[in-house]
C-alpha cells in the first residue's frame, strides 16, 4: 500500500470529486440510520437490552478460551468437525484442502465479512475453485470486481443505473432498465440454478453457541439456507469472537441485531445449525487472526464485542461522505478503524484519523463499545510507535513548542495575523489544508490579551 | 503445537477478569395485545395475517390465493398437497414446489417471526426453496417477545431450527424493498 496516495484522506477526497453522489449517499445511509432510530424507540428497554448484551460480551470476553472448548466439545458430539486457523493463511488453506478432498471446484458464499478480512475468495480463485457470492450486494460488487463497501449494504455505493448496465453484461437483462424489481429476480432466477448446482456452501456465523454447539446464521434474502441445505458440504467460517454462552443469550442479540443494522425488527431468516443432515457435512473453522492480540490490549479488547451490525456506519459523518472504499480495509467505517489497526499498525495508522470524535458510533452501538474513545487512544499509540507520517508529526510537534513557550506563542499570533492581513496568498493556497472548501476567517485587529489589556487598563 | 493450543494459549493469557453474567428476567414481560401486535407487525414486514376459525377456511383462502400452484407441499394432514411425492430424499427435487404449507409450534409478537424445527420438514430447504410459504399455528402459541421463545424453545436437541419473519427480501439495490430475494416470495400466517 502506497501511504502517499492510496490514505483515507486521499480516497475519500476521490470519492468527494461527484459532488451530487455524496451528497446521495450521505443521505441513504442516514435514512437507514433513521430507520434505526424508529426502532430502537419503539422498545422501552432499548437501553437494557444495551446493557445486557455488552454485559454478556464481557462475560464471552473473560470465559472466551473456555467457551471455545466447551463449543468445540458440543459441536463435535453433534457430528459437526472444527478446525483452529492461527491466521488468514491457515484458514484459507484449511477451507481450500476441504474442496480439493471432495473434488470441488465451484462453490457458493453467503455473507461472510471474515472471509473478506482472509481474501478467501482470491485464494480459493487462484487454487482453481470458483467462487459465487449469493447476497445480492455481494453478488453485484463481485460482478463489478470489487469489494463491498459495507457490511451490511455491500453495494450502497452504487446507483442502480450502474447495477443494471452490470447485470445487462452479465445477466443479459434489457439494456438501460434499472427496475430493482426486475434486476432481482434476475439474479434470483440466475442464483437459484447456482444453489441447485454447486456441492459446497460457505458460510459466515452471527453467532455461536457454548453450551449447545450450535451456530446461527442471520440473513433476508434466505441465501445461506438455499446454499447451505442443497450442498453436501457446508464450512461455517468464524471467528472466534462470535462465541456466546447460551442458547438463551440469543434473545438479546436477536433483539439488537436487525434492529440496529436496517430497522427491522428481526432479519428474515435466522437459523440454528446444530448438526448436519444425514450423511451430509459441516464443518465449522474457528479464526483468530489477530483477535487474541486484541484481546490483551485492555483498551482495545471491547472491539471484539461488535455484531457487525453496521448502525456505526450509518450515523458517521466522515463514513457517509468519503464513502467505504476509503477505508481501504475489509470493515469499514469506525469499527473497522479500530479494528484494522490491531491487524497492521503501519497499513492502517491512517485510520483512526478519519473520524471527527464526535461520538455517534459510540451511541448507537448495540453492545456499548467506546468506539470514539478507542479511536482517540489508537491516535496515541500509532504516534507513539511512530507510524504517523513525517508531516504530521512536525506538525504536532511545532504545535507543541508554540503552545508551551508563551513568548514563541504570543509572536506566532502576530505574524500569523500580520501574514493574513499583508499576504493573504501566502495562506489561502492549496498546500493549506485548513483553505480546503472552506474560505479562511478574516484576521482580528489584535489577539485575546491584547485587547484585554488595553480595555483593563481603561 | 498446533494452532488450537497456540490460540487457546494465547486467549488465556490475555483474558480480562470475571464478568458476570446478567439476569434476563426482567425481559419476561407479558403483553396482553400479542395477537393484535404479531398480525401488525408481520403485515409491517410484507406478510399477510389471516386469523381463521379452522381448517376449512384455511382450505377456502389457499384455493382461492394460490390456484395456479402445481405443487402444494402440505405437512398438515387437514389441509391436503397437491402434485406432492410421498418422500423427498433429494432436496433438489423440492425446486419444483410452488407452495410449502407448515405448521409452526412458536410465533414471537414483536417481530412476526415463526419457530420451525427440523423433525416436521421432509428436507430443511422446504420454506427457503419454495415459492410461496404458508404457516399455520394457534394464537396461543404466540409470545410476546424472544425471551419468551427461548424460554420455550429450552434445552430442545433440534438439528435445525430457524425463525422466519416474512418473505424473503433485499432493499440492496438502491435501498429499494424488493420482497422474493432468494427464499419464499410470500408468506401467509393462519392463526388457529
Amino acid at each position: 500500500m502506497n501511504r502517499e496516495n492510496n490514505d483515507h484522506a486521499t480516497l475519500a477526497g476521490r470519492f468527494n470529486e461527484n459532488e451530487q453522489r455524496v451528497s446521495w449517499h450521505d443521505e441513504t445511509l442516514w435514512w437507514v440510520r433513521a430507520k434505526r432510530d424508529k426502532a430502537a424507540h419503539t422498545l422501552p428497554e432499548w437501553e437494557q437490552l444495551r446493557a445486557a448484551a455488552s454485559q454478556i460480551k464481557s462475560n464471552v470476553l473473560s470465559n472466551l478460551s473456555e467457551y471455545l472448548v466447551q463449543f468445540e466439545g458440543r459441536a463435535l458430539q453433534n457430528g459437526v468437525a472444527v478446525h483452529w486457523a492461527a491466521d488468514a493463511k491457515e484458514h484459507n488453506q484449511i477451507v481450500a484442502d476441504l474442496l480439493t478432498a471432495r473434488g470441488v471446484d465451484r462453490i457458493v458464499k453467503s455473507k461472510s465479512m471474515l472471509t473478506e478480512e482472509c481474501h478467501l475468495n482470491e485464494y480459493l480463485q487462484s487454487r482453481g475453485i470458483e467462487v459465487v457470492d449469493t447476497d445480492l450486494g455481494e453478488r453485484i460488487v463481485q460482478l463489478a470486481g470489487e469489494p463491498p463497501s459495507h457490511i451490511v449494504l455491500p453495494c450502497i455505493h452504487k446507483k442502480k443505473e450502474e447495477i443494471g448496465e452490470l447485470f445487462h453484461q452479465h445477466l443479459g437483462t434489457p439494456a438501460g432498465n434499472a427496475d430493482p424489481q426486475l434486476l432481482t429476480r434476475a439474479a434470483r432466477k440466475d442464483l437459484r440454478e447456482k444453489f441447485l448446482t454447486r456441492r459446497a456452501a460457505i458460510t459466515g456465523v452471527n453467532f455461536a453457541v457454548a453450551e449447545s454447539g450450535e451456530f446461527v446464521v442471520c440473513t433476508n434474502e434466505g441465501n445461506a439456507d438455499m446454499g447451505a441445505h442443497l450442498a453436501d458440504l457446508h464450512i461455517a467460517c468464524m471467528g472466534i469472537e462470535k462465541i456466546i454462552p447460551q442458547r438463551k443469550h440469543l434473545s438479546v442479540f436477536l433483539r439488537l441485531l436487525a434492529r440496529s443494522a436496517t430497522g427491522q425488527p428481526i432479519t428474515t431468516y435466522s437459523s440454528h445449525y446444530k448438526k448436519p443432515r444425514k450423511g451430509k457435512e459441516i464443518h465449522i473453522v474457528l479464526v483468530d487472526n489477530g483477535r487474541s492480540v486484541q484481546l490483551g490490549r485492555a483498551d482495545f479488547r471491547n472491539s471484539l464485542k461488535c455484531i457487525r451490525c453496521g448502525a456505526c456506519m450509518n450515523t458517521c459523518p466522515v463514513y457517509r461522505r468519503s464513502g467505504g472504499h476509503s477505508y481501504h480495509t475489509a470493515i469499514a467505517g469506525p469499527i473497522g478503524s479500530i479494528l484494522a489497526p490491531n491487524l497492521d499498525m503501519h497499513k492502517y495508522a491512517d485510520l483512526p484519523f478519519a473520524s471527527t470524535l464526535c461520538g455517534s458510533c459510540t451511541n448507537v452501538c448495540p453492545v456499548k463499545i467506546d468506539i470514539h474513545d478507542q479511536l482517540y487512544k489508537w491516535r496515541q499509540v500509532l504516534v507513539r510507535e511512530g507510524h504517523t507520517t513525517t508531516v504530521k508529526k512536525m506538525a504536532m510537534q511545532g504545535m507543541t513548542f508554540t503552545l508551551s513557550n508563551p513568548r514563541v506563542y504570543r509572536f506566532a499570533g502576530k505574524a500569523g495575523r500580520w501574514l493574513m492581513n499583508k499576504m493573504p496568498y501566502m495562506v489561502n493556497n492549496k498546500w493549506n489544508t485548513w483553505y480546503k472548501q472552506r474560505e479562511m476567517p478574516e484576521p482580528p485587529e489584535q489577539s485575546f490579551s491584547e485587547w484585554y489589556k488595553k480595555n483593563r487598563e481603561r | 503445537m498446533s494452532s488450537r493450543e497456540k490460540i487457546l494459549g494465547a486467549i488465556k493469557r490475555s483474558q480480562p477478569p470475571q464478568c458476570p453474567l446478567p439476569g434476563l428476567d426482567s425481559f419476561l414481560q407479558d403483553n396482553a395485545h400479542a395477537l393484535q401486535q404479531y398480525t401488525e407487525v408481520l403485515t409491517s414486514i410484507g406478510g399477510t395475517a389471516h386469523i381463521v376459525n379452522g381448517y376449512t377456511e384455511i382450505k377456502e383462502i389457499v384455493k382461492q390465493e394460490y390456484n395456479d400452484a402445481r405443487c402444494i407441499v402440505s405437512l398438515i394432514p387437514e389441509l391436503p398437497g397437491v402434485g406432492t411425492e410421498t418422500a423427498y430424499h433429494d432436496p433438489h427435487d423440492l425446486a419444483m414446489a410452488d407452495l410449502a404449507i407448515l405448521p409452526a409450534t412458536i410465533g414471537v409478537a414483536e417481530n412476526g417471526a415463526v419457530w420451525i424445527t427440523e423433525e416436521i420438514l421432509p428436507q430443511r430447504v422446504l420454506p427457503f426453496i419454495t415459492q410461496h410459504l404458508a404457516v399455520v399455528i394457534k394464537r396461543e402459541h404466540i409470545v410476546p417477545t424472544m425471551h419468551h421463545a427461548y424460554e420455550k424453545i429450552g434445552n430442545a436437541d433440534y438439528g435445525f431450527g430457524v425463525f422466519i419473519a416474512g418473505p424473503s427480501k433485499t432493499a440492496d439495490i438502491e435501498q429499494s424493498l424488493v420482497l422474493g430475494a432468494h427464499g419464499a416470495t410470500s408468506m401467509r400466517i393462519f392463526i388457529l
